[in-house]
C-alpha cells in the first residue's frame, strides 16, 4: 500500500481536502516514521510531537469548517534550525545557541503555521549555516537517504534529507552561497533559492544578511510553487524584502518551455565538472530542445573570482553577525570565565566549532585596516562584475542553465579536512546569491554510484515563475522525483 | 612660549523621536531597567532593523539648521566592537557617507560673531547602561537606553579658546532645542560632547598632536576640560616633552584629566556597509517639507529682539540661547506689552532664578502668560517691585493667579492720599534725629525716611507719591 507520507504535498492537500485522510492521522504517521528512520538520517534535531499534534487537530477544523483552504493547511513539514520559533529551541547546530529558546518566530515560519502547516520539528544542518556537508554539527552528521555512507550535503542537510526520506511534506532551508540547491541536488529533492529578498529574513539566524535567503524543499516542482505562494510577502520587519506583484507561482507551470532560450556558461562545464554529472545535465538539455527551447554556449568569465569573493563577503558580514554570541545575554556562556573579557574569549572559543571560527577570523582579517581595500572592498567589487555579467546574459537567454555542484554526494568525511576544496566546490551556486537571483534545483538523473544529480536554472530577479515552468517540463520529461528515486532503488 | 588652542568637538545628541530608531520601542528616559527593549533593539538571533523615518527626518532637520548640505544617497554602516552594553557587538552608524555634510554655526564671542564649520552629521544609535549591582559584587545592564537614535555633530577644528567651546556648545544645544529635535536633558546625558584639543606655537600654521577627552556633559565641563587640557599640554611642551595621540577622560570633581588609551590602543572598528538596511534616500519632496518645517531659529530670532524690540544685544543673545527662556518672554511681552520691562526682569530675576534651582524653574506654574501677568500690574504702577518678587515666589510655590494672590495678600499699591500723610507724618515725628539731618543737609537720610513710610504702608505705597508727599511734608516742616 502506497503510504500517505510519500505522496506529494498536492497530492495530500486533494486528499485533505476530499476528507479521504485527517490531519492527525498524517501527522503521526510522519512522526512514527521519523521516530523509526530519523536514527539512521539524523536530520532531525529536535521534534516537537506534541506541538504538532496539537496543530494537526486545529488545522483539521479550520479545513472541516472550510475557513482554511490553503494546500498548506495540514501539511506537515520540517524547519531548518536556523530559522527562530516561538517557544521551540532554535540552536544553529552550535553548542553556542544549544538552549536558545526565542521568544518571537521567524516571518516565514510564522506565514506557514498561520496556514495551519504542521511543523513536525527542527532539522540538522552546518553550524550557523557554514558548510557543504552538515557535518559541521554538534548533533552528528545528516546522512543522505539514498545511501547513508554519503552526506546530504548542506548546509541545509537536514530539510533535503527529510524531504528525500519522506519524513517531511516539505521543508524550509536557507541559502547563502549553495546551501538549499546543493543539498538538493545531492538528495534528488526540488530546492529553490528565490530573489534576494523574496522571503522575509526576519528571525532567520544572520549568517551573512546581503546573500542569506530563504527558501522552500519540496518533492516535486508543484509543491515548491505552492510553499512559495504561503511564502513569499512583503515583510515591515525586513528593510531588505520587497513585494511580490507577479500572481501564484503556480500558474504558467505547464507552460512548456517552446520558444526559450538556455545559456549555457562555459565555466560551468569545465574540467572541475564530473564525468556522469555533465552527461545528465546535457541530456536534460536535449530532452528540453526536443520540446522547442533552444540552447547555446554562453561564458561567464567573472565567475571564476565567485568563490573567494564570496568567501570573503559572506566572512565579513559574518564576523560581526556572530560577535553577538558574547556569553552576555543568551548563549552558551563559559563557566571558566573570571572577567569580562575571558566570558567573551571563553565562551565564544568554547561555544563555536572549527569551521565557524575559521570563518570568523577570515572575514575580520578581511574586514581589518590595512586589508579592508585588498580583501573586501575587491570582493564588492568582483560581486558587481558578476551581477553584471549574468544581467548582460539575460538580455540574451531566458534563464541560464548548468550544474549545481561539481559532483554528487560525497562520502562522509571525504572533504571534512580539506575545507579549501569543499569551498571551490561552491562555483555554479555561490555567484547566483552575489547577484542575487533565484536559482532553481531539479532532479534530473542518477550517476553511476545511484546517487541523484540535480539540474540548476538561474533566472533574472524575480523570474521564479519562468524556472518553476521549466522545472516543471524537466519533471515531466526526466520523470520525477519519485520515479527517479524507484528506479534508483529497483 | 605662547601657544594658539585648536579644539574641534564631537557632539552626541539623542534625538526625542517617539519610538527607538530601529525598532517599535519606546523613546522614553527613565522606567525600570529593561523594560523599554525588545527582540529587535537587544540584538537577539535572526532580528532586523528598520530605520525610524522620524529620526532620519530629524537629523536632516539639525543638519539643515546648522546650514549643512543634505546627502541625496548616503546609507548606515556598521561600527564593530565588543562592549557589553552594545548587544549586537556593532554600533550602526555612518561612516563615508554621513546624512549631513559642509555646514556652519554662527558663535557670539564677545559682542562678535563667529563662524565655526561643521564637518558632518550623522546618525546612529545609543548603547545601553552598565549599573554596578547594588546588591552584589557584579556590574548590571539596562538596555533601555539601547537603540535611541543619536545624531553626532562633528565640527571643524576651528575654536581657538575655551570660551568658545563652551560657547559653541551651548549655541548647537540652542539650535537642537529650537528645531525641536533633541530635549537636551544635559543631567540626564542625552547632550554630551567630545572635545579635540591640540595647541601650537603662536604664529605657526601646522596643528600639534591632539587629544581626545570624551562624554562632557555640561557647559562648564567642557570650558574647564579644555583650559586644563590645553595647560596640560603647554606644560608637556615646556618640560622638552611631546605630547601623545590619546583618549582622555576628565573628572570634573578633580579638575584633571587621565590617559584611557594611546593611539597605540587605537580601536579598529571594522566599518562597513550594514546590510540589513536599504541605503537612505532623500528626494526633494521629502526634503522640501522639511525645510518648511524649520522654526525661526535663535540668531533670527535674537536679531529680531535687536532691532524690532529695543533689546540690547547681550541681553537678546543671552534670551534667545535658551527657547524656553526666550518662548518665556515672547509669551509675557504679549500680556504686557513693554519688552524691555520683561526683558530686565528675565536677565535678572528669571536668570537668578535658573542659576539657583536650574532650568526646572522653566516648568513651574510661572508661565510666560502669569509673569507678564506680573509685569503688568508692576506697569500700571498696581504693585511695587517688591511686591512683584513675592508674587513670582508664590505662583511658583503655589500655582495660584498673579490676580489672586495680589487680592489675597492685599499687596495692591495704597494710594489714599490721607493714609500716605499720616504715615509720612508719624516717620517724621518718631525720627528726629533723620529728620535733622535730612535738614543739615544729609541727602541720605531721605533714602532712610523713604523706606520708613514704605515699612509703615506694608510695602504696598506708591514709590512716586510717597516720594512726593515725604519731601513736601519735610519742606514744611523744616520751614
Ligand atoms: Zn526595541
Amino acid at each position: 500500500m502506497m503510504k500517505l507520507r510519500e505522496l506529494t504535498l498536492k497530492e495530500t492537500h486533494d486528499l485533505l481536502k476530499a476528507g479521504e485522510i485527517g490531519v492527525v492521522e498524517l501527522t503521526r504517521e510522519y512522526l512514527d516514521a521519523i521516530h523509526e528512520n530519523n536514527p539512521s538520517i539524523n536530520c532531525y534535531v529536535t521534534l516537537c510531537e506534541n506541538e504538532a499534534l496539537n496543530q494537526a487537530e486545529e488545522a483539521q477544523k479550520r479545513l472541516s469548517s472550510g475557513e482554511e483552504n490553503s494546500a498548506l493547511c495540514g501539511i506537515p513539514m520540517g524547519i531548518k534550525d536556523n530559522m527562530c520559533t516561538y517557544g521551540v529551541r532554535t540552536t544553529c547546530a552550535s553548542k553556542m545557541l544549544e538552549n536558545f529558546i526565542p521568544p518571537y518566530s521567524s516571518t516565514a515560519v510564522d506565514r506557514l503555521l498561520k496556514k495551519g502547516a504542521v511543523m513536525l520539528g527542527k532539522l540538522n544542518m552546518d553550524e550557523f549555516a557554514m558548510g557543504s556537508s552538515t557535518e559541521n554539527t554538534i548533533f552528528g552528521p545528516t546522512r543522505n537517504p539514498w545511501n547513508t555512507e554519503y552526506v546530504a550535503g548542506g548546509s541545509s542537510g537536514g530539510s533535503a534529507a527529510a524531504v528525500a526520506a519522506n519524513l517531511a511534506g516539505f521543508t524550509l532551508g536557507s541559502d547563502t552561497g549553495g546551501s538549499i540547491r546543493q543539498p538538493a541536488a545531492f538528495c534528488g529533492v526540488v530546492g529553490l533559492k528565490p530573489t534576494y529578498g523574496l522571503v522575509s529574513r526576519y528571525g532567520l539566524v544572520a549568517f551573512a544578511s546581503s546573500l542569506d535567503q530563504i527558501g522552500p524543499l519540496t518533492k516535486d516542482v508543484t509543491d515548491c510553487a505552492l510553499v512559495m505562494d504561503e511564502v513569499v510577502a512583503h515583510d515591515p520587519m525586513d528593510s531588505t524584502s520587497v513585494a511580490w506583484e507577479n500572481g501564484s507561482f503556480t500558474e504558467d507551470l505547464e507552460k512548456g518551455v517552446k520558444g526559450l532560450s538556455l545559456g549555457l556558461p562555459a565555466e560551468f562545464f569545465d574540467s572541475a565538472l564530473d564525468d556522469g554529472v555533465r552527461k545528465a545535465i546535457l541530456k536534460t538539455i536535449k530532452l528540453l530542445e526536443e520540446q522547442g527551447a533552444s540552447a547555446q554556449e554562453t561564458a561567464l568569465p567573472g565567475i571564476k573570482h565567485a568563490v573567494p569573493a564570496y568567501y570573503l563577503i559572506s566572512s565579513s558580514e559574518a564576523s560581526a553577525n556572530l560577535a553577538r554570541y558574547d556569553g552576555i545575554r543568551y548563549g552558551h556562556r563559559s563557566k571558566a570565565a573570571k572577567n569580562i573579557d575571558e566570558v567573551y574569549r571563553s565562551s565564544r572559543g568554547e561555544g563555536f566549532g572549527r569551521e565557524v571560527k575559521r570563518r570568523i577570523l577570515l572575514g575580520t582579517y578581511a574586514l581589518s585596516s590595512g586589508y579592508h581595500d585588498e580583501l573586501y572592498n575587491k570582493a564588492l567589487k568582483v560581486r558587481r562584475i558578476i551581477a553584471n555579467e549574468f544581467a548582460r546574459a539575460f538580455e540574451q537567454f531566458d534563464v541560464i542553465i548548468g550544474p549545481a555542484y561539481p559532483t554528487t554526494a560525497f562520502k562522509l568525511g571525504e572533504k571534512l579536512e580539506d575545507p579549501l576544496k569543499m569551498y571551490l566546490s561552491d562555483i555554479y551556486t555561490a555567484g547566483v546569491n552575489l547577484a542575487g537571483l533565484p536559482g532553481l534545483v531539479v532532479p534530473c538523473g542518477l550517476d553511476d554510484k545511484n546517487m541523484p544529480i540535480g539540474i540548476q536554472l538561474i533566472g533574472k530577479p524575480f523570474s521564479e515563475k519562468l524556472l518553476l515552468r521549466i522545472g516543471y517540463a524537466i519533471e515531466k520529461a526526466v520523470g520525477s522525483f519519485k520515479a527517479l528515486k524507484n528506479e534508483g532503488r529497483a | 612660549m605662547e601657544y594658539d588652542i585648536i579644539i574641534g568637538l564631537e557632539i552626541h545628541s539623542e534625538l526625542k523621536t517617539q519610538s527607538k530608531v530601529f525598532c517599535g520601542c519606546k523613546n522614553e528616559f527613565g522606567g525600570d531597567p529593561n523594560t523599554q527593549c525588545c527582540p529587535v533593539c537587544l540584538g537577539m538571533p535572526g532580528t532586523l532593523p528598520v530605520l525610524n523615518k522620524t529620526a532620519l527626518e530629524y537629523a536632516i532637520k539639525a543638519g539643515l539648521a546648522m546650514n549643512c548640505k543634505i546627502s541625496r544617497f548616503s546609507k548606515l554602516d556598521r561600527k564593530n566592537f565588543f562592549y557589553p552594553d552594545m548587544p549586537k557587538a556593532y554600533q550602526i552608524s555612518q561612516y563615508d557617507l554621513p546624512i549631513c555634510y559642509d555646514g556652519y554655526v554662527d558663535i557670539e564671542v564677545n559682542g562678535e560673531t563667529k563662524r565655526i564649520g561643521i564637518e558632518r552629521i550623522h546618525i546612529e544609535e545609543d548603547a545601553g547602561k552598565l549599573v554596578h549591582d547594588p546588591y552584589g559584587q557584579g556590574t548590571l545592564i539596562d538596555y533601555n537606553r539601547c537603540g535611541v537614535p543619536l545624531i553626532e555633530i562633528v565640527t571643524r577644528p576651528d575654536i581657538r579658546s575655551p570660551e568658545e567651546a563652551r560657547i559653541l556648545f551651548e549655541t548647537i544645544k540652542s539650535i537642537l532645542e529650537y528645531t525641536e529635535v533633541s530635549d537636551c536633558r544635559m543631567q540626564e546625558g542625552s547632550i554630551r560632547a567630545d572635545v579635540n584639543l591640540s595647541i601650537r606655537p603662536k604664529g605657526t600654521e601646522a596643528f600639534g598632536v591632539r587629544t581626545e577627552m570624551k562624554n562632557l556633559n555640561s557647559f562648564r565641563s567642557v570650558q574647564r576640560a579644555a583650559e586644563a587640557e590645553a595647560k596640560r599640554q603647554a606644560e608637556v611642551l615646556r618640560k622638552g616633552g611631546v605630547v601623545i595621540q590619546e583618549t582622555r577622560r576628565w573628572d570634573d570633581n578633580k579638575g584633571e584629566s587621565f590617559s584611557m588609551r594611546g593611539k597605540e590602543e587605537a580601536m579598529d572598528y571594522r566599518y562597513f556597509p550594514e546590510p540589513d538596511l536599504v541605503p537612505i534616500v532623500v528626494d526633494d519632496e521629502w526634503l522640501e517639507s522639511i525645510k518648511r518645517s524649520i522654526p525661526e531659529l535663535p540668531q533670527s530670532r535674537r536679531d529680531r529682539y535687536i532691532n524690532e524690540l529695543g533689546i540690547p544685544r547681550y541681553d537678546a543673545n543671552l534670551i534667545t540661547m535658551n527657547k524656553r527662556v526666550a518662548d518665556m518672554f515672547d509669551a509675557a511681552v504679549a500680556v504686557c506689552g513693554n519688552a524691555k520691562t520683561v526683558s530686565n526682569w528675565i536677565m535678572t530675576d528669571i536668570m537668578r532664578r535658573i542659576n539657583d534651582k536650574g532650568e526646572a524653574v522653566l516648568d513651574s506654574p510661572l508661565n510666560g502668560k502669569r509673569f507678564g501677568e506680573i509685569l503688568l500690574f508692576l506697569e500700571k504702577g498696581e504693585i511695587t517691585q517688591a511686591s512683584a518678587k513675592k508674587v513670582m515666589d508664590e505662583v511658583i510655590e503655589t500655582g495660584a493667579e498673579p490676580s489672586e494672590i495680589i487680592e489675597k495678600r492685599g499687596l495692591k499699591v495704597q494710594r489714599d492720599e490721607n493714609l500716605v500723610l499720616d504715615a509720612v507724618r508719624k516717620v517724621i515725628q518718631s525720627n528726629p534725629q533723620a529728620f535733622n539731618d535730612y535738614v543739615s543737609g544729609k541727602e541720605k537720610a531721605f533714602g532712610f525716611l523713604m523706606g520708613r513710610v514704605m515699612g509703615e504702608l506694608k510695602g504696598k505705597g506708591d514709590p512716586a507719591q510717597v516720594k512726593e508727599v515725604l519731601t513736601r511734608e519735610l519742606q514744611a516742616a523744616s520751614s
